[in-house]
């Protein structure tokens, strides 16, 4: 059964048509990449299933029950995961509580008064910390850290809730190209070991091609191709939209 | 009905007045994006120099004009000053440390004034020509107040023209929208902030001086003031001009039939409108959200425990305090429960504004209703001091997760503002309300019980709860809710995201940080005998924000460092000096230069030197 399932997805932005009637699904374990042009509608695919935008029209199912309009905040409870474009942690604590952070509010223990986190599920945490290889660095503060490591740290927190499915927006932007792939492995890695779902919008096609299991392409808010990366690749609309026809001279 | 128009028109004029001066703090924060403090003062230097040079010239209409501008000028003066002695040092510091330095501007310039002008009001007679009346269907209207009525929109004109058909309104337009961009094409700030803080100040100074013919210069204008012009520029939307103009005439007009139709609740009515506004138009009625500065501001550093010696220094300085009745007199012994009081009053704000990201400019308030609560208690029902003790909190507590939902929806300056807005509520409530909280004369004879009346024991009660509730904030802060609570803070957007609940979050904290702040009320009351409603005013509250910021925002132990100090030093400067007010502005303005972290988080980064990555 799929994890996630998109259907009919439709936004409008006064009038102007951001998405419209985009459908989808995820299995466990699956990679599925979101492409597409600037404007394309990636961004707010992305934030109508995470939460941060009400869809005008469609339904947005996790693992068979709605969870379309519902708030950030519920569906990531639901078991979503989340790592942004631009990496959201939490400066004032160190590498290793943020993810204990993650891991307390998993197990409900947010309201409490008493005793301190120091400690607490530290051993989970350094685990996790570890498969993204950010073992070394636990002890540090998260404002020091270099902006590829935070957004392994991202990912780490991301997994702290344990989740069926993992919404990563633009996740290699501003990393240098050798750990782009580096971290997409790494998911990938996670996504089989797991069973975790992957949706993921990417601008670096050589990431996309690399890890992806299948890449859906965006054009002016709606679904012009889907496949693998050998059909995309040899997909005359999409080849358009990157490359333009070639008939209109000093295109770019 | 007869009144109608008459109201109408005096509304208009009052309207006018307050623009003058909103249009000022709305154009500097616009650019600076500093919520400048000072701004009634220099609307106070404004009447007084006013005052001075008008009362020197022939009193004919042409000099009276020549007068006003002479004055204008002035105060454009002052700002300037103003502006490149202590503001242009503190544009880097974090926003609230901005407003600490304009409020420490606030302090010194009372004193200058004071000393300068006496602390006897100044009227200025009215010339003949400014003494004439107009018949209005059937009504007297004062001439003047018809003059006023059209310089208001004669301003916005001069305003829009200069914001639209120059250069250098073109700049701060721009600089308004996006400051960096404006920066990184070249234009010179130092230049556009000076010049824009002139004519901020500079349309204060008019307000001042245009405020003579109707009122007088005297010393209580500038925290009168200041409180409406926030008013007004937060409802209008900061940094919007038109909305100024607009919530001027809201106000203004409120006003002025508030006094006639519900002369009772005038005071509440202006705040109930901006709460109001604000729940449902967070960003003003012509406001647009606050575009995120993109200079990087540091992220908080890393809250670890206390390392040992600090503890060790904790422990020596309590087994002093607990020994200190022992050696000291009946004086000190008062100082230093107002000391415990204030480490409960300043604890208590760092709660909210340090973990939790919510900086009140009101935090009086909670203080009041506890002194209240405990007060009213014993008036009807005689409850002794252990009831009220506990019954303070509890109704502090409940009030401030009434109040929570309001003010959880908002963010930065405008939460800020609706708190403010709250606290002038409150005091206006124990102002007015004078059947049942006895107005100025306060609540009387709220005594602690015959076995904690001996000083040496009331201070050791006052210490014990300081130190509990210093330790039990500091315990949340350490547990799940308290990194929770920061994490919210940090990013919000990750806190959702991993699914934490913000608001629920910030509401709790304001509940917290209420109810232990209801309890310093309580205990400051039974010291004192009495409650007065200079218990919830603005400088109480400022008072706070002084200790927590003081102290420094990133350390637990900071806003006690912070309560100790300033409970000193304010004790000093009171019993050594007349011009206290001058000395300990003066001591703020340089500290928040000199140590834009707080004392604490000075003592910190010395101590971390080296031994930190």
């Amino acid at each position: 059964m799929s994890v996630l399932v998109v259907q009919g997805l439709s936004k409008s932005f006064g009038g102007v048509q951001a998405v419209g009637d985009v459908s989808f699904a995820v299995a466990p374990g699956e990679m599925l990449a979101l492409i597409g042009p600037n404007g394309a509608g990636k961004s707010t695919c992305f934030n109508m299933v995470g939460g941060q935008l009400v869809p005008d029209a469609g339904s947005v199912l996790l693992e068979g029950k709605p969870i379309t309009g519902l708030s950030p905040r519920a569906i990531a409870r639901r078991g979503v995961g989340r790592t942004f474009q631009i990496t959201a942690t939490f400066g004032s604590m160190t590498v290793r509580e943020n993810v204990q952070m993650a891991l307390l509010s998993h197990r409900r223990e947010i309201w409490q008064f008493w005793r301190p986190v120091a400690g607490r599920h530290a051993e989970e945490a350094d685990a996790l910390l570890a498969q993204v290889g950010l073992e070394a660095q636990a002890e540090r503060a998260t404002g020091v850290l270099a902006y590829g490591d935070l957004k392994r740290l991202e990912l780490a927190i991301a997994l702290g809730n344990a989740p069926r499915l993992l919404l990563m927006d633009e996740p290699t932007a501003g990393m240098a190209p050798a750990e782009r792939v580096g971290l997409m492995q790494l998911t990938r890695r996670l996504a089989t070991e797991r069973g975790v779902a992957v949706l993921f919008t990417e601008h670096d096609m050589d990431v996309v091609f690399d890890v992806s299991d299948r890449i859906l392409v965006l054009n002016r808010g709606t679904l012009i191709a889907e496949g693998d990366g050998a059909s995309i690749r040899a997909n005359p609309a999409v080849r358009e939209i990157y490359l333009g026809t070639g008939a209109t001279s000093g295109g770019h | 009905m007869d009144s109608l128009i008459p109201q109408l028109l005096t509304g208009l004029a009052g309207a006018s007045s307050l623009f003058l001066v909103a249009s000022g703090l709305t154009i500097i924060f616009g650019v600076t994006r500093i919520v400048n403090f000072s701004h009634g003062s220099l609307m106070m230097l404004g009447a007084y120099i006013g005052w001075s040079i008008l009362t020197r010239l022939p009193r004919d209409p042409e000099w009276f004009v020549l007068g006003i501008l002479l004055t204008v000028l002035a105060t454009a003066l002052i700002g300037v000053v103003l502006e490149v002695v202590v503001l242009r040092r503190v544009y880097r510091a974090p926003e609230l440390f901005q407003l600490l330095a304009t409020f420490g501007v606030v302090l010194v310039l009372q004193d200058v004034t004071l000393w300068i002008w006496g602390a006897v009001e100044l009227p200025l007679p009215r010339p003949r020509w400014l003494r004439g009346f107009v018949e209005i269907a059937g009504n007297r209207f004062p001439f003047y107040d018809l003059i006023l009525i059209f310089v208001g929109p004669v301003v916005l004109g001069l305003l829009w023209l200069l914001m639209n058909r120059t250069r250098w309104g073109t700049l701060v337009r721009a600089a308004t929208l996006d400051r960096e961009m404006v920066a990184a094409l070249g234009v010179n700030q130092r230049t556009l902030f000076t010049s824009v803080f002139a004519l901020g100040a500079g349309l204060a100074g008019l307000g001042g001086a245009l405020s003579l013919p109707n009122a007088s210069a005297n010393l209580n204008i500038d925290l009168s003031i200041i409180t409406d012009a926030f008013v007004v520029v937060v409802v209008g939307g900061l940094g919007s001009l038109p909305g100024a103009f607009l919530a001027s005439l809201l106000i203004g007009i409120l006003q002025a039939f508030g006094i006639v139709l519900v002369p009772k609740i005038t005071l509440v009515l202006v705040f109930l409108v901006m709460a109001v506004v604000l729940v449902f138009r967070p960003n003003g009625l012509m406001g647009r959200p606050q575009a995120e500065a993109r200079e990087a501001t540091a992220a908080a550093p890393v809250i670890r425990p206390a390392p040992r010696e600090l503890r060790i220094l904790g422990l020596v300085a309590l087994v002093l305090a607990a020994a200190a009745p022992l050696v000291a007199g009946e004086y000190y012994l008062t100082v230093l429960t107002d000391a415990c009081v204030a480490v409960i009053f300043a604890t208590s704000l760092h709660f909210m504004m340090g973990p939790g990201g919510m900086a009140s400019f009101g935090h009086a308030a909670w203080f009041g209703i506890g002194a209240y609560a405990a007060g009213l208690l014993m008036q009807w029902l005689g409850a002794p001091m252990p009831v009220g003790l506990l019954a303070a909190p509890i109704l502090a507590g409940i009030v401030a997760a009434l109040f929570g939902w309001f003010v959880v929806r908002l963010s930065g300056v405008y939460l800020s503002m609706l708190t403010l807005a709250f606290a002038q509520i409150v005091w206006a409530i124990s102002f007015q309300w004078v059947e049942v909280t006895g107005g100025d004369n306060g609540l009387l004879g709220l005594w602690p019980p015959e076995w904690a009346r001996n000083p040496a024991t009331f201070y050791w009660i006052a210490l014990a709860l300081a130190v509990s509730v210093a330790l039990l904030l500091r315990r949340a802060l350490y547990a799940p809710y308290g990194y929770a609570l920061r994490a919210a803070r940090d990013s919000a957007m990750r806190a959702q995201s991993i699914g934490l609940d913000v608001k629920r979050l910030r509401m709790v904290a304001l509940v917290i940080a209420g109810a232990a702040c209801g309890l310093a009320g309580a205990i400051f009351s039974y010291s004192k005998g009495g409650i007065f409603p200079t218990y919830i005013s603005i400088p109480h509250s400022v008072e706070a924000l002084l200790m927590v910021l003081l102290g420094g925002l990133q350390t637990v132990a900071g806003p006690i460092i912070g309560a100790l100090v300033y409970t000193g030093l304010a004790d000093i400067l009171v019993r050594s000096t007349d011009l206290w007010r001058l000395v300990l502005g003066t001591v703020i303005v340089l500290l928040v230069v000199a140590f834009p972290e707080g004392i604490a988080g000075a003592a910190r980064r010395l101590w971390l030197r080296g031994r930190e990555a």
